[in-house]
């Protein structure tokens, strides 16, 4: 099966006249058709960078990017403004934490699923509407004919959110791009939103890159895990792999700080320290400043991913 | 009175540290052609707890079940429209009682928002001697205090006491936040989501700071979270709240073990899985919880529940002890009149 994304050394920094970040140093993955991948990160580890550079949303003036991101062979870095916005919601979509900044406040949520219909499909009024009540039919809102005249803000957070999927998913596209769409929601209503993720992505043989700080949401929805850090992907493995034998030093202390069951009295493994500021380029690993398995060789240089098992790669030179 | 030296214990460990009865608040919500109170939020309705000494009590529940609202009754941030406090045997706000003053030196608060709690005009130092000086410590000793608050809470004080908030990490700043909360030596720390914003590596160092200044000072917690599995680490006791009321409260043990309450049953099963091999396959509840303007009669969690019958819109389900905790549910009252109802 051909790959549906082909990311390859990504680097992407921010330039503005007081300082330079390094967002993103050399991330690069593959993606099929149907395939989950999680991406789980804490704050600042450029997860959701990486994520906004498929479809290119970063301001232009002030981003650099190098490497390469190919949607189905064409390269995204290098599209045209008329390309780049046929891109996007047609063949890529995206789905972000907040759904009720995500929508116009001053649209319904019909005139807006409409109106992306058109725009990518030519269809006629009547038909794009046809098509919005029916996509609010797939994500199961209640009453889809009274919510298309809604408001978002006369809707709560777990129905916005299935709003925002049913937009997202109004041009059939191939690659859904999920920016941690269910850390706002409650959670009861947060699981009922993974489960929808789930049989739509089964549904409609979507790729879908998930991203998230929640070891357990990625759990729930992933066939592939992969750990960033400072701005790399420190460790990419099948889920069972990365939750039953994480290698990376950082992925094993990430799994083993995370509150969960049966672990009440007993001290927390704890990373010691904070993540590194990103405004100068790392010359060795990373988070060999944490990590208590450091050697001299660790900030000599970037270590590689390298593969130690079929589809299990680790960035780390122990 | 001195309120700078550590506070003598005074009813004995069996008398609860802080004892809530009946707490109501109420939000009117301005509506019509005049601004006329035309709605009501009933953030917290008839509320009873008690706080042991030296336990934590964990409140959990969704947005909107009003567990921040107990919260601020709790330090008198706000007002209660109903109820009465008492803290180890004094009536908060009332005559022969303690003020709210003197409530707030012994009950102190650390919030959500590490960065919006903070002063970014004052150094790290000026927040911490803040309270001390104004309680009319020396310059000089509230010097010292602010020494061994940093040193506590794993800073080191000559780095970080000249600093400003916006010099920090979150993680530096919340330490900083529960360094302030300590600084008149209280008894009670309610922590309203104190770890939320936290990223999981900084938020375990957090916890196990939480774990050891409460042994070593011999505080006593009240931890308000939506984090479960955080709640179920840290708590002796946990509270679940659904919609302004007390659903179900008891021993951790009995909660996440043994679940009486549809409710509590679902938010527990709700929880994602750590294990691939056992993903969630269907979702425990569906919807989202009601807006807290106007409840639904009866038990609030009603419209939710897959065994919500006749009697449950009728009359609300009183907060029943089933021995090993407390469920306000029918199905647990002999001869309520729910055809699961326990046998009497």
């Amino acid at each position: 099966m051909s790959d549906l994304l082909q990311v390859r050394d990504l680097h992407v920094t921010f330039v503005t006249p007081d300082r330079t970040v390094h967002a993103v140093n050399g991330v690069s993955f593959d993606l099929k058709r149907g395939e989950t991948l999680g991406i789980l990160g804490e704050s600042g580890s450029g997860k959701s960078v990486t994520l906004r550079s498929i479809l290119r949303l970063h301001p232009e003036h002030r981003t650099r990017w190098s490497g390469s991101i190919k949607l189905g062979g064409d390269e995204v870095l290098e599209m045209g403004s008329r390309a780049l916005s046929d891109l996007r919601g047609q063949r890529v979509a995206m789905i972000f934490q907040e759904p009720a900044t995500a929508f116009d406040p001053v649209f319904t949520i019909g005139q807006q699923i409409a109106e992306t219909v058109r725009r990518h499909t030519g269809k006629s009024d009547r038909d794009a509407w046809k098509r919005a009540r029916e996509l609010l039919e797939m994500v199961r809102i209640p009453s889809p004919e009274q919510r298309l005249k809604a408001y978002p803000h006369e809707m709560s957070g777990g129905m916005r959110q299935r709003a925002m999927i049913a937009l997202a998913l109004s041009c059939n596209p191939s690659l859904l791009l999920a920016d941690e769409p269910t850390t706002a929601l409650d959670a009861t209503v947060q699981i009922q939103v993974l489960l929808l993720i789930r049989e739509l992505q089964r549904e409609f043989d979507l790729g879908v890159i998930f991203v998230t700080h929640d070891i357990g949401v990625a759990v729930e929805v992933s066939d592939r895990i992969g750990v960033m850090y400072a701005g790399k992907l420190v460790e990419l493995a099948p889920v069972e792999r990365m939750v039953d034998a994480p290698q990376h030093p950082y992925s094993r202390g990430l799994l083993a700080s995370t509150v969960h069951d049966g672990m009440r009295g007993q001290r927390l493994e704890a990373i010691p320290g904070a993540p590194p500021d990103l405004a100068e380029v790392p010359s060795g690993c990373s988070f060999a400043p944490r990590c208590k398995f450091a050697r001299p060789d660790c900030t000599a240089s970037v270590p590689s991913l390298r593969e130690v098992e079929a589809a299990h790669a680790v960035r780390c030179v122990l | 009175m001195d309120a700078l030296l550590p506070i003598q214990d005074r009813g004995g460990p069996a008398q609860p540290l802080l004892l809530a009865t009946g707490l109501r608040k109420h939000f009117p919500v301005a509506g019509g052609l005049l601004g006329r109170t035309t709605k009501v939020v009933r953030a917290v309705d008839d509320l009873t707890l008690s706080v042991a000494k030296g336990e934590t009590l964990g409140v959990v529940g969704e947005s909107g079940c009003g567990k921040s609202t107990v919260a601020r009754l709790l330090i008198r941030l706000i007002k209660p429209d109903k109820g009465t406090m008492v803290l180890d045997g004094d009536p908060v706000d009332e005559p022969h009682g303690i003020t709210v003053n003197e409530l707030r030196r012994q009950v102190q608060m650390v919030f959500q928002d590490s960065y919006a709690s903070l002063n970014p005009r004052l150094t790290i130092a000026e927040t911490l001697a803040f309270a001390p000086r104004a309680h009319g410590l020396p310059a000089a000793e509230a010097r010292d205090r602010v020494r061994d608050l940093l040193a506590k809470v794993g800073l080191d004080p000559a780095t970080y006491a000249d600093r400003y908030p916006h010099e920090l990490s979150g993680g530096q700043r919340q330490r900083v936040n529960i360094a302030r909360a300590l600084a008149l030596r209280p008894r009670l720390i309610i922590l309203d989501e104190a770890v939320s914003a936290l990223d999981k590596s900084v938020e375990a160092q957090v916890l196990n700071m939480l774990v050891d200044l409460k042994k070593e000072l011999d505080l006593t917690y009240v931890f308000i979270s939506h984090d479960l599995n955080v709640v179920q680490y840290l708590s002796d006791r946990v509270l679940v709240m659904y919609l302004g009321k007390i659903v179900e409260l008891g021993p951790v043990e009995a909660i996440y073990g043994d679940p009486q309450h549809p409710y509590t049953k679902a938010l527990l099963s709700a929880r994602p899985s750590m294990d691939p091999r056992k993903r969630t396959r269907e979702a425990p509840i569906q919807g989202d919880p009601p807006n807290p303007i106007d409840p639904p009669s009866g038990c609030r969690f009603r419209t939710r529940c897959p065994f919500a019958e006749e009697v449950c819109a009728r009359s609300e389900p009183p907060l029943a002890d089933t021995g090993s905790q407390a469920v306000a549910c029918h199905m647990r009252v002999a001869g309520s009149g729910h055809s699961r109802a326990v046998a009497a």
